[in-house]
């Protein structure tokens, strides 16, 4: 760019591999979403978990892995979310598919006056204070004696027949539902991270001080992907007890099941990677098809392996495999290429 | 009348609570490390009180002479083996590290003592009750344990000021790499610090057996409190946690006395209150 007019650059976003993974990527979409037409009722189900499971722990990452906001309290807005649809379905007649957009946005609403006080915590305090709001929601909730106090309630059967007549009908309602709201998630997230606030991310994740230096504001950036974050988790809630059809504190605060397994999976899928999450997923279920008939054993071997992995490998099995291919299926850097060279990457 | 007690009750929790926090703070202050697994230590160490107490027979505060030491070599080893290998610039992997061992120790102790609850028994010394002036009545344990507590923390106080070992955690505290140029192991010196931490965490688990059942799932609940305490109390301030706990325990006792249901509630908010207020706690000590 500074002496050498014959040459010409332009600066790109894809690689080779991303745009075959692109490809690929579309393939298996159109494949998943018609999953109605090929898979029982199971493995509809199954699928819809894994759905779930792949959007928190990609939103758990952009929080913890890009942000550095780790937080352990994630639990906070799944049961908020799950909590808001029971609430607006049965106390104000909200059809159950634009409550759980609505929860999204009640989730991000919260989470702002949440963020300002937590925000006050650094580090690792800043952890155990989610866990603390975590558990203020949990005994919050198990108050409320129209939503069941502390043993819960189910959703009214008339409520769950306005989603879709039939049960068939209803249950291809649901799992696209699910597809959509996850694949929405995973776009969000993507786009989040290619933006401009993406680099001020990367740069933030990358060093603190030096991000500030160069005038990133830590705190705004910081704050938004929280409550961007907070709001989606909290949509994916409503969602999951959509599916469960029942919510209790207990269920929708839980600690394992909303944040443990979260992190297992964008821990030993590799954080601060986008592909992370995925492998993650993936990996997650096939142990758990395995290795769950175990029982606590299960999540003593799960909670070896992430130690393991935090130890031996800390950017997991994605961050193994790009230190030595340079694969990159989601690129969210940007590299300048020369056109005389044509593609191949320059820095 | 029932106010004034659940007052002076709350003082006396607090102690228990501030136990909860002391070797959780000492970790912090030395090596900038916040153990998710504290709790759940804490239970371990309740539970290796009922196993000492059963196979021996003897009195849970007599279990103590063998449980404090126990605690204090796992926390060397688990230091030198697995926590120094995470410490570093980036806070995940430790927090990561910790919160894994968190699992492994809950289901590890669910899978050998199952969710059954589990008490201490101390005997006699349970019932025992001081009458004082205007019907008040204090326990001897709950007093037993808020003088333990008093003592915990001066004994912390005086080995961080006044020993040779003090002088290392307040250097590495400081200054790791400076530390280490002047010659000290900051290996060794963390995992004394653990092994002094897990110490204290032994005997918190021993005095919550005894004071309350106690099962492989509630470690969590209690590292929160830990930590509650140590906020309140300002960073880094031993005795300010000690003030933390108590706070923390007035509040729950309050709440409780108000609606049973609003006891944990109250502690949280009361905890919240003053994250908002004064964000650095009532009397912090040291810099983040």
């Amino acid at each position: 760019m500074m002496d050498t007019p014959s040459r010409t650059f332009h600066v790109s976003q894809s690689t080779p591999a991303s745009r075959y993974a692109l490809i690929a990527g579309m393939v298996l979409l159109v494949f998943l979403a018609a999953a109605p037409w090929w898979a029982g009722r199971a493995d509809m189900r199954l699928l819809a978990e894994i759905y779930v499971y792949l959007a928190l722990a990609s939103l758990w990452n952009l929080l913890a892995g890009y942000a550095g906001l780790v937080s352990v309290g994630q639990q906070a807005f799944v049961g908020f979310g799950g909590y808001m649809l029971f609430g607006m379905c049965m106390f104000a007649g909200v059809p159950p598919l634009a409550a759980i957009v609505l929860a999204g946005l009640l989730g991000a609403a919260i989470a702002m006056p949440v963020a300002t006080l937590i925000f006050r915590l650094r580090g690792a305090y800043f952890a155990i204070g989610t866990w603390v709001i975590a558990e203020v929601f949990r005994l919050g909730f198990a108050q409320i004696q129209a939503l069941g106090g502390g043993s819960g309630t189910s959703l009214p059967v008339s409520i769950v027949k306005s989603i879709a007549s039939g049960r068939s009908l209803r249950e291809m309602t649901l799992y696209w539902t699910a597809f959509a709201v996850v694949l929405a998630t995973l776009i969000l997230v993507y786009w989040l991270l290619r933006s401009r606030r993406g680099i001020a991310l990367t740069a933030i994740r990358d060093n603190e001080l030096a991000a500030t230096s160069l005038g990133v504001d830590i705190w705004r950036t910081k704050f938004l992907v929280y409550v961007v974050t907070a709001g989606a988790t909290s949509a994916i809630g409503a969602l999951i007890f959509l599916q469960k059809l029942r919510i209790s504190p207990d269920a929708a605060f839980n600690v394992n099941d909303w944040t443990a397994y979260v992190i297992f999976i964008v821990v030993i899928g590799g954080i601060g990677t986008i592909e992370g999450p995925i492998i993650g997923t993936i990996l997650f279920f096939l142990l758990r098809e395995v290795l769950s008939d175990l029982g606590t054993t299960y999540l003593i071997i799960l909670g070896v392996i992430a130690i393991a992995v935090m130890l031996k490998a800390p950017k997991g099995i994605w961050g193994y495999i790009k230190d030595r291919t340079n694969l990159e299926l989601f690129p969210v850097g940007r590299r300048v290429n020369s056109d005389r060279t044509d593609g191949a990457p320059d820095t | 009348m029932d106010w004034i007690n659940a007052i002076v009750q709350g003082i006396l929790l607090g102690g228990l609570y501030a136990l909860f926090a002391a070797g959780l703070s000492l970790i912090f202050g030395v090596m900038r490390l916040v153990n998710i697994a504290h709790g759940d230590l804490i239970i371990m160490a309740a539970f290796l009180g009922l196993v000492v107490t059963t196979t021996l027979g003897i009195h849970p505060l007599l279990a103590l002479l063998l449980v404090v030491p126990l605690m204090a070599a796992i926390g060397y080893v688990l230091q030198r083996t697995i926590l120094n290998r995470s410490l570093g610039d980036d806070i995940l992997p430790p927090l990561l590290v910790t919160f894994g061992l968190s699992v492994i120790l809950q289901n590890g102790l669910l899978e050998l003592f199952s969710a059954d609850p589990q008490k201490l028994n101390a005997g006699a010394i349970e019932t025992m009750a001081l009458a004082l002036p205007g019907g008040l009545s204090i326990g001897v344990m709950p007093l037993l344990v808020f003088v333990v507590a008093l003592g915990v923390i001066a004994g912390l106080q005086f080995i961080f000021y006044r020993t040779h070992y003090g002088r290392a955690f307040r250097a590495t505290s400081d200054n790791q790499q400076v530390a280490q140029l002047m010659g000290l192991d900051t290996r060794h010196v963390f995992a004394v610090a653990m092994a002094l931490s897990l110490a204290v965490v032994a005997i918190a688990g021993v005095f919550l057996g005894i004071r309350t059942s106690f099962d492989p799932s509630i470690g969590p609940g209690r590292l929160i409190f830990g930590f509650e305490a140590v906020i309140i109390g300002g960073l880094g301030n031993l005795w300010g946690t000690l003030i933390g706990g108590i706070i923390l325990g007035v509040a729950q006792n309050i709440g409780a006395q108000i609606n049973p249901g609003w006891q944990l509630l109250a502690g949280h908010i009361a905890f919240l209150i003053v994250l908002a207020v004064r964000p650095r706690g009532l009397f912090p000590r040291i810099e983040e």
